[in-house]
């Protein structure tokens, strides 16, 4: 990382997610959407610090829940949003959706819809990176669901054997699914890492700033010692694990506890209130004319349904 | 086993709910885990009230599928009656060793000295804006596995009679639901299984086409016998339920009076079960058989537009299309 980012870029940034999420709850509700889609209001922090960390050409994998990824890695979100609504974006054309969208000219290799897949992904993707050069380190988020999945564990040993530089960012959101976190998991995933020899870090994942410079230490680590790092970043989700779920498992009063950390509320209470409201027009502005732009794509041609399956 | 009750209406995914029930209520060996299963009662509800009811017979396990099926296979070898729940099938692709190379084989390799009664139950298919990993119908990759029986319920009383039936299996059974059907509603019957693993249903009789079909695509070629029957073509509608083993009797004696077949199914046309017993039909009536049609899913993976989904996926004007088209090639 150059110069650290500013909260105030950092706000702007988790603001347009959040306002850009907030906006596809409303349209899976209305119908705007066909289908549900999984959000990260509360996890903003993670991909918009980790994405400020890191080098122009870092590829970047992420999960179903990878709207903020992907609009981190510079996916423009009138592209992002016309994909959400099936349109003929330029990112997939309406074939992927909301849970496994990508857009590789932006660094961005795609959401994945199946839990842990991502990691053995973006574990190839540095090993080509590594051969490559160019001095890209690849991320992959997951949840920490997906370290109880197999082939998470068989990446982040052959990683750590075959020295690949690598970032894995676990965002550690307190729920799998419906389920809390800790009555599935039997060590964190930091302690994990390290039964690998793999470099771990924790940090507060509703902090942008500590999330930035978090994972510039471990961009940095990666590189030097040519080795995976794992980034454990702590947060909350503050909605459902879809957009359709009632939440009927949380226990009453949980939600409001947790808003109270909501990356958000904390960084604008650091921002002068200058500062914020302009922050706040600009996302508003940036946002309504994303989807205006979204909203006039057509939608995708039928008649090409079937290309594409094979290269030429 | 207790009687039979009296039929009620009810929905798919509650039959499949009361079957669990009376699974764990009949045998004390069944136990059934799965993902959000327990506390949560279950993704789309199949499990609800189950671990209030029976407590840790029913238990949430982490997201380990390749874990939670081949700890289902040692624990049907340990004697117990393991039901797995798999949220989506597309999700058994991280568990296809366990389920392959593992499960299908134990019996047979053992000269029957072990078995593996054990059920994992699945839900696939595509819905309005589901992504590709979230589509696919999956039946056809299993049943060519030799060792594992596949059931593809589309009633309410098939969800529940199949999955009783699969409960006190000996061998493996692979029930694959389906999400999109989850909400219909029909009679129930309870208290037992259907009583023949393998037999298939004779919806309607007729006698110009036999549709033979299961899963989603049942109700739609009821829909298209309808409307072809507004021309004078009578179609007569079986559904497998079972695909492995399937209803084989049953087809070839519909289509040796009917002399025409369309096989429709949601899953891919191209290697899909439809082949399978197009070829069987062709071996046994060979110029008896005037004319046949496979309907599946094109080859494509599942696009998650609606608007491109609905383009690839079986559909009732499909099938209409694919009867009129049997039949005129036919008189041509
Ligand atoms: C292999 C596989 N199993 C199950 C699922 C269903 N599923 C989707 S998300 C999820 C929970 C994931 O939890 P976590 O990894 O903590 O990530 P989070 O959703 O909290 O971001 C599950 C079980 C899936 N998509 N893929």
């Amino acid at each position: 990382m150059t110069a650290p980012p500013s909260l105030e870029d950092l706000y702007l940034r988790m603001l347009q997610i959040r306002l850009i999420e907030e906006e596809l709850l409303r349209a899976v509700q209305d119908g705007r959407v066909t289908g549900s889609t999984h959000l990260c209001i509360g996890q903003e922090a993670i991909p918009v610090g980790t994405c400020a960390a890191l080098g122009p050409n870092d590829p970047v994998v992420a999960t179903y829940r990878g709207h903020g990824w992907a609009l981190s890695r510079g996916v423009p979100a009138e592209e992002l949003l016309a994909e959400v609504f099936g349109r003929d974006s330029d990112l997939n054309g309406g074939r992927a959706g909301s849970a496994y969208l990508s857009g590789p000219q932006y660094g961005f290799y795609g959401e994945n819809s199946i839990v842990g897949a991502g990691v053995p992904i973006a574990l190839g993707l540095a090993m080509a990176c590594n051969r490559l050069g160019g001095n890209r380190i690849p991320v992959v988020s997951i949840g920490d669901g997906a370290m109880n999945q197999g082939n998470v564990h068989e990446s982040l040993n052959m990683a750590s054997v075959l020295n690949i530089p690598l970032i894995v960012v676990v965002e550690n959101n307190g729920y799998v699914e419906m389920t809390p976190s800790a009555t599935l998991t039997a060590v964190p995933a930091a302690a994990r890492a390290a039964a690998y020899s793999i470099i771990a870090m924790e940090v507060d994942g509703n902090d942008p700033l500590a999330v930035a410079a978090t994972v510039s230490d471990a961009r940095e680590a990666a590189l030097q010692k040519s080795a995976p790092v794992l980034v454990e970043a702590h947060t909350r989700r503050l909605g459902g694990h879809y957009s359709g779920d009632a939440q009927q498992y949380r226990p009453a009063g949980e939600l409001e506890g947790w808003r109270a950390t909501d990356p958000l509320t904390l960084a604008r209470s650091q921002l002068t209130s200058e500062a914020a409201a302009r922050c706040e027009q600009q996302a508003e502005g940036a946002v309504s004319a994303a989807l205006a732009l979204a909203e006039g794509m057509p939608t995708p041609n039928v008649e090409e349904v079937m290309t594409h399956v094979f290269s030429g | 086993m207790s009687s039979r009750v009296d039929s009620s209406e009810s929905s798919y995914i509650r039959a499949v709910n009361q079957a669990l029930d009376d699974a764990l209520g009949a045998d004390s060996r069944v136990v059934i885990y799965g993902e959000d299963v327990a506390i949560p009662n279950g993704p789309f509800g199949a499990t609800k009230g189950l671990h209030d009811k029976y407590g840790d017979r029913v238990f949430d396990t982490p997201i380990s599928e390749s874990a939670m099926i081949g700890a289902a296979l040692g624990a049907a070898m340990g004697g117990l009656r393991p039901i797995v729940e798999i949220m989506y099938a597309d999700f058994l692709m991280v568990a296809m060793d366990q389920i392959v190379n593992q499960i299908a084989n134990t019996r047979y390799v053992s000269e029957g000295r072990l078995g593996a009664p054990l059920v994992i139950r699945t839900q696939q298919g595509s819905t309005p804006g589901s992504c590709a990993q979230h589509s696919q119908s999956l039946e056809a990759m299993f049943a060519h596995v030799p060792g594992l029986q596949i059931a593809v319920p589309a009633t309410p009383q098939d969800a529940y009679g199949i999955l009783r039936d699969a409960a006190s299996s000996d061998d493996p059974v692979m029930v694959f639901e389906s999400r999109r059907l989850y909400p219909t509603k029909g009679a129930v019957a309870t208290g037992s299984g259907l009583g023949r693993v393998g037999q298939a249903d004779v919806v309607r009789s007729g006698t110009d086409v036999t549709i033979v079909t299961w899963g989603t695509v049942r109700a739609w070629a009821e829909e298209a016998a309808d409307h072809v029957s507004e021309s004078g073509i009578s179609c007569e509608v079986l559904d497998l339920r079972w695909i492995s083993p399937w209803d084989r009797d049953a087809v070839v004696e519909s289509v040796s009076k009917t002399g025409h077949l369309l096989v429709a199914h949601e899953a891919g046309r191209v290697g899909g079960f439809g082949a399978e017993i197009l070829s069987s039909v062709v071996e046994e009536l060979g110029p008896g058989l005037k004319g046949a049609r496979r309907i599946g899913s094109d080859p494509v993976p599942m696009p998650s537009s609606p608007i491109l989904s609905a383009a690839v996926l079986p559909s009732v004007d499909r099938l209409v299309a694919g009867i009129h088209s049997l039949l005129k090639e036919n008189v041509a």
